[in-house]
């Protein structure tokens, strides 16, 4: 019996826009993961330090505030720096198609926008993890 | 209850001879035909999931005594706020608009203004929202990006330069630091020499529906809603003519609530605030005339009219018979509108203008008063300049060629509406009092049970948007892999933040540092005094070259603040 993949999902900075995310939590865990929500106007050092604590597998950051470039960098850094590289960051909200191509670069593995269905959410997620392998 | 239909041009048949009728209808002309082809589904409901009939007859208003349904700017209200409507003048087309810096967003409220516009409505970007300064560390990337940046009084000044704000109405979409703007506004009319009773506007300042929804907020709940309290009391006194509040169930309902949700949500705020003024002593019909309302206009077309024209009932309602009001106007629902940004789509995102039309078109039906149609862009960023010019032109061609504007309220007497209108109305006070059995909206705030019935139909929806129940052009049906053409989103101007932190930094480095220290005194001797108002000493403090960060960071020390167990 394989451990269900745990999941920290966060919202990061101001932006108060929780609907999606919601959706998500619940999808995910109908699914059978462990999943944590950070709740609302976290920085991206809680998130990054909860989602190493918490020892999750995926970290997903909600954003509709348009920030993107400004918080990914910054969790990037973070996890970097702390030495969990191999986190599987995945994104989820509004944001323009330039943005989702300069998010990837970084290292966004996944861009899941508004309107995405939530099974394919619990497809994506499932597949990353299992690219990734065991830890 | 009315057993013969009073309203004779209907009909003169009792509701027994057309319910016999119907019966004979169904059992011959409708099995006729289903017997031939079945109908697309067993049953058929509105989008906030109330049941609906094959058709209505006047049966169907039965339950309806004709004075429910009424006049034109007639108590109950249910067919508009006032006689004539349209037929005076059109509803407000107010284009939100907001982004960089004062002289940024004032460069675009003037464009609009040129296209037609006839009311200005601001968005405020997050760190204004949430009461930050531009140069906190927790506003870093987010100066000016989602809304105009505003921090001090010379923003506010940059933001109206050269609008006559005597002459024409502006709205505020802000919240738990509304109160501020509020201040800086004022100062801003005293100091261009204004009559403060000629100011007309709004300001939105519903805290209630950010617990339970936009979740924009600071301090608790306590003094958060004394605060919108202060904001009612200091307008009624002294500016005649402006809107202190404007009670939303927008945001209720694009946090994924249904639409009969979003209506009954924002009357239990409603009753918290008045409960709340009259607390003070101030007579209902003092404050309450100046009570406005913001609700979404959703994509079931006749659903949506029909919450319209209940919610106006059930407003003249509870405010005549639960909180005595005597004046007409504190019983009469005025109401902003906007239609649905949840509804828009990326994918073939030009579908978005005929979406949006028909938003539009329902919510002119359904009597608004204001309405903001959304850009086709919605689902990208914040919107450019030609989505809102395309945007603006869809109120328009409404307002100006379909003639829809000529009679008021052209769907009363509708069979369906005004059963749909009926069933509203009894689900919303149906609604109120479980609300009230519970212990109150402020309790039920608390305990997340507001929200987790928001969250529970966002998730339907979702789910129901997956399996195609409900359909979504270009997103679940209609699928055209053709790329759309390219489109061209608001750019963010790299050179917002430091162009606004340097008028922040400049009106703290030129204020009186004594007169505001004993301003900030008086700010925190005024707060910890419940009974008195805050918004005096505020609009001293702006005056004297206050920071919204510096009042609303002196406050947390005195109050504390605000931190949500979500439920999903």
């Amino acid at each position: 019996m394989t451990q269900p993949i745990r999941v920290l999902l966060a919202k990061v900075g101001l932006d108060g826009h929780d609907r999606g995310v919601k959706v998500v939590a619940r999808t995910l865990r109908d699914a059978g993961m462990d999943v944590i929500y950070s709740g609302l106007h976290r920085t991206p050092e809680e998130v990054v330090t909860a989602a190493i604590q918490e020892d999750v597998d995926v970290l997903g950051v909600s954003l509709l505030s348009g920030v993107q470039l400004t918080v990914f960098p910054k969790i990037f850094q973070l996890l970097a720096s702390k030495g969990a590289d191999d986190m599987i960051v995945v994104a989820g909200g509004v944001m323009p198609d330039e943005d989702v191509v300069e998010i990837k670069r970084m290292g966004v593995r996944e861009v899941l926008l508004q309107d995405t269905p939530p099974d394919e959410i619990v497809q994506t997620l499932t597949r990353l993890v299992a690219e990734r392998g065991e830890r | 209850m009315n057993e013969t239909i009073t309203a004779r041009p209907i009909s003169q048949k009792t509701i027994g001879e057309l319910r016999a009728e119907e019966r004979d209808w169904e059992a011959n002309e409708v099995a006729q035909f289903l017997h031939k082809q079945a109908e697309r589904r067993s049953d058929f409901f509105t989008l906030g999931d109330i049941p609906v009939k094959r058709t209505y007859t006047a049966a169907d208003l039965a339950d309806t005594p004709v004075e429910d349904i009424g006049l034109p700017g007639r108590y109950p209200f249910t067919r508009g706020p006032y006689p004539t409507m349209y037929r005076s003048r059109t509803w407000t087309m107010r284009q939100i608009a907001g982004f960089g810096t004062g002289e940024d967003t004032n460069k675009r409220f003037k464009y609009l203004i040129a296209q037609g516009q006839t009311g200005i409505s601001t968005d405020f970007d997050m760190p204004t929202l949430m009461g930050y300064d531009s140069d906190h560390p927790m506003s870093e990337g987010e100066v000016g990006r989602e809304g105009v940046a505003i921090d001090t009084l010379a923003d506010m000044e940059a933001l109206f330069d050269g609008i006559d704000l005597e002459k024409i109405s502006v709205s505020m979409t802000i919240n738990p630091s509304a109160w501020i703007l509020l201040a800086m506004y004022i100062v801003l009319a005293e100091k261009r020499g204004y009559d403060l009773n000629k100011l007309s506007g709004t300001i939105q300042a519903d805290i209630l529906k950010e617990y339970m929804a936009q979740k924009e907020y600071v301090f608790p709940i306590a003094p958060s809603v004394r605060i919108v309290r202060d904001c009612i009391t200091y307008c009624a006194r002294n500016l005649k003519r402006y809107n202190p509040i404007n009670i939303s169930g927008y945001h209720i309902s694009e946090a994924g609530s249904s639409p009969l949700h979003e209506a009954a949500f924002t009357l239990a705020n409603l009753i918290v605030y008045v409960e709340e003024v009259l607390k003070t002593g101030m007579q209902v019909d003092e404050f309450a005339p100046r009570l406005a309302f913001f609700f979404v206009c959703q994509a079931d077309f006749f659903e949506e009219i029909a919450k319209f024209r209940a919610l106006r009932r059930c407003y003249a309602k509870i405010m005549k018979e639960r909180f005595g009001a005597q004046n007409p106007e504190s019983m009469r629902l005025r109401f902003h509108c906007q239609t649905a940004a949840a509804s828009l789509t990326k994918p073939q995102y030009m579908v978005n203008v005929v979406r949006t039309a028909m938003q539009a078109l329902a919510a002119a039906l359904g009597g608004t008063q204001s309405l903001h149609t959304n850009g086709y862009d919605e689902a990208f960023a914040i919107p450019t300049e030609d989505a809102m010019r395309m945007a603006l032109r869809t109120q328009q061609v409404i307002a100006e060629e379909t003639n829809v504007t000529q009679v008021v309220d052209p769907l009363g007497g509708s069979y369906y509406v005004e059963s749909l209108t009926t069933e509203y109305e009894k689900r919303i006070f149906d609604i109120l009092e479980e609300v009230e059995e519970r212990g109150g909206t402020l309790k039920l705030i608390q305990e997340g049970w507001f929200q987790r019935h928001i969250a529970d139909f966002a998730y339907e929806t979702a789910l129901r948007k997956q399996s195609g129940e409900k359909p979504v052009i270009g997103v679940n049906c209609f699928v055209d892999d053709t790329p759309d053409p390219v489109i061209h989103t608001h750019p963010y101007d790299q050179t917002t933040a430091a162009r606004q932190i340097a008028r922040t930094q400049r009106v703290r480095s030129e204020r009186d540092p004594v007169k505001f220290d004993l301003l900030l005194q008086q700010l925190v001797e005024t707060a910890r005094d419940p009974s008195r108002n805050i918004m005096p000493i505020t609009i001293e403090l702006v005056r004297a070259g206050a920071t919204m960060g510096d009042i609303i960071e002196t406050l947390k020390g005195v109050w504390g603040t605000y931190r949500e167990t979500p439920v999903f």
